[in-house]
């Protein structure tokens, strides 16, 4: 640890509900790989694709139309900043997934301006993970996402792709953006497993 | 107004950490589009969980730098060289 | 040039500045030197572990033992707050640096040199000014300096008395929000006219560096290719919409 200059006390706040090494803030940051797509809402759609290529797809107006939930959920990122008791509402992976057959146990989900990030299967599904429209009972912003963005507040929050555009399922994993870069393959902040191999 | 990028001087730093040479004033090919510039022209993500320098032409990623204890990793796969001047000594 | 390693620091003065900005210096054992334009990188650690870092342009011209900082409060920062409003002679912080070979001036250049700047982006045009003058050097220097009102720019006194006597130095304000009484330009930010009345000419092929804000970068990039300026001499250091 480097040498601690006397009178700067950071803006994050340690606290004992946190995942080891995590500081609560009270704004919310963002990060970001890549400049913020616009991408036009009647052109939007989501995608799920399955190893065999089966595409199925949602327009905007669809993806409203389907059930869904409002949960308040912690966030949990990588840079150390958590966010506790955040408000979102999606539409379920588990409703998404509905009709989907596949055999894939392992997801790469990717978003409007290439961003992309991998998941098992089982950590979208059982409640786990959302596609989510609102937070904080507005409609996302862009720079935190909008119109839609993947949510699964379990694991580190560079997993919640932003600006969500398809989940593929496949056979076998394959490492997205920050996972071939250095970061973990998983990602569970309760296991501090941020970097590759920790 | 939402932050973007900065100019590619950002990394200089960063990869200071790992080279003796200053990387940003070194020219590179983008391997998606094919500009050449100097690093130092990259448009820097920089509030990311890592660096990453996308090409001023056509935003593909040029490079992903990330720091973690005791580790760095860099992956150059987005630019297909990079060419430095080298003293002749002799 | 070895690798940058992060070393420690010590505030050894601090000088309020205008425009919510303080210039702190910095004993700094073992300092390399640097070239005008360069920075470094700043690392604050809380008690609690607690880590941020950001970028700072080097204020200083090059050839003294002790680096000077200009850092201007931001909103919401990460370290202008502590560097702006609580450093003081005795801490200690840590700084990897200097860095950054590209955004450089050295007197051996022999080209005009045209200077923008946006607000604190006068930060590491003051060190190549101010490394002009540390050895005399006859190479003329323009700067445009771009603020929103009279009273914040920084090193206005200072700019004033290099006018006066280092020579070949010409500094002219463009106010974006307030002019002064009496100004000749209407407030607006900086146009192709005054850009080109108070910078050079193309055709005089000088070495341009642009420094401020993104908007304004890109703003005075923009202008300084349409009034047919090589986009290789223009060089430039954005430093987002918030410094930190």
């Amino acid at each position: 640890m480097g040498v601690i200059t006397r009178g700067f006390s950071g803006r994050g706040r340690r606290d004992e509900n946190l995942p080891p090494g995590q500081y609560l803030t009270k704004d919310f940051p963002v990060l970001s790989a890549g400049p913020t797509p616009r991408i036009d809402i009647d052109r939007w759609e989501f995608g799920i694709t399955t190893e065999t290529g089966m595409r199925h797809r949602w327009s905007w107006a669809e993806l409203l139309a389907l059930p869904s939930e409002s949960v308040t959920v912690d966030v949990h990122c990588v840079t150390k900043w958590s966010k506790l008791g955040t408000t979102w509402q999606g539409v379920s992976v588990d409703t998404l997934l509905q009709d989907v057959e596949s055999a894939g146990d392992f997801t790469l989900v990717h978003s409007y301006g290439g961003y992309t990030t991998n998941l098992p299967l089982e950590d979208l599904v059982d409640g786990r993970a959302w596609v989510a429209y609102r937070y904080d009972e507005e409609p996302i912003a862009a720079e935190h996402g909008g119109p839609a963005r993947l949510l699964v507040p379990h694991l580190y929050f560079w997993k919640s792709a932003k600006w969500v555009r398809e989940i593929q399922l496949l056979l076998e994993d394959e490492p997205g953006f920050w996972e071939s870069a250095g970061y973990h393959n998983y990602g569970d902040p309760w296991r501090e497993q941020r970097y590759w191999g920790d | 107004m939402t932050y973007t990028w900065v100019d590619g001087n950002e990394l200089a730093g960063a990869l200071g950490e790992l080279f003796t040479v200053d990387v940003t004033v070194a020219r590179g090919r983008c391997a998606g589009c094919g500009r050449e510039g100097a690093v130092a022209e990259a448009h820097v993500f920089d509030r990311a969980p890592g660096l990453v320098a996308r090409c001023p032409g056509c935003e593909a990623v040029l490079l992903r730098f990330v720091r973690g204890p005791g580790r760095a990793w860099l992956d150059l796969r987005g630019v297909t060289y990079l060419e430095f001047a080298v003293p002749d000594v002799g | 040039m070895r690798r940058l390693t992060w070393r420690v620091v010590t505030v050894a003065a601090v000088r309020d500045e205008a425009a919510a900005a303080r210039t702190l210096v910095l004993d700094v054992p073992g300092w390399p030197g640097h070239l005008a334009g360069q920075h470094v990188d700043v690392r604050l650690t809380a008690e609690d572990g607690y880590t941020a870092q950001r970028s700072y342009s080097i204020a200083s011209a090059p050839g003294s033992d002790r680096v000077e900082l200009t850092v201007q409060l931001v909103d919401d920062g990460e370290l202008s707050p502590y560097l702006v409003g609580s450093a003081r002679p005795g801490d200690r912080f840590e700084i990897r640096g200097p860095v950054g070979g590209y955004f450089t001036w050295q007197p051996a250049d022999p080209a005009l040199v045209l200077l923008a700047a946006g607000g604190s982006g006068i930060v590491p045009l003051m060190s190549m000014i101010r490394a002009r003058a540390a050895v005399r050097s006859q190479t003329p220097f323009r700067l445009v300096y771009s603020v929103r009102e009279p009273g914040v720019a920084i090193y206005a006194d200072e700019l004033r008395r290099r006018v006066r006597d280092d020579r070949g130095l010409d500094v002219a304000y463009v106010y974006t929000r307030t002019a002064p009484e009496a100004w000749p330009h209407r407030p607006g930010r900086v146009s192709a006219a005054r850009l080109g009345e108070a910078g050079w000419a193309a055709e005089f092929e000088p070495s341009c560096y642009v420094c401020g804000p993104t908007g304004f970068v890109e703003a005075v990039a923009d202008l300084l290719v349409s009034a047919g300026h090589q986009a290789q001499r223009i060089k430039t250091e954005r430093f987002g919409p918030s410094g930190g």
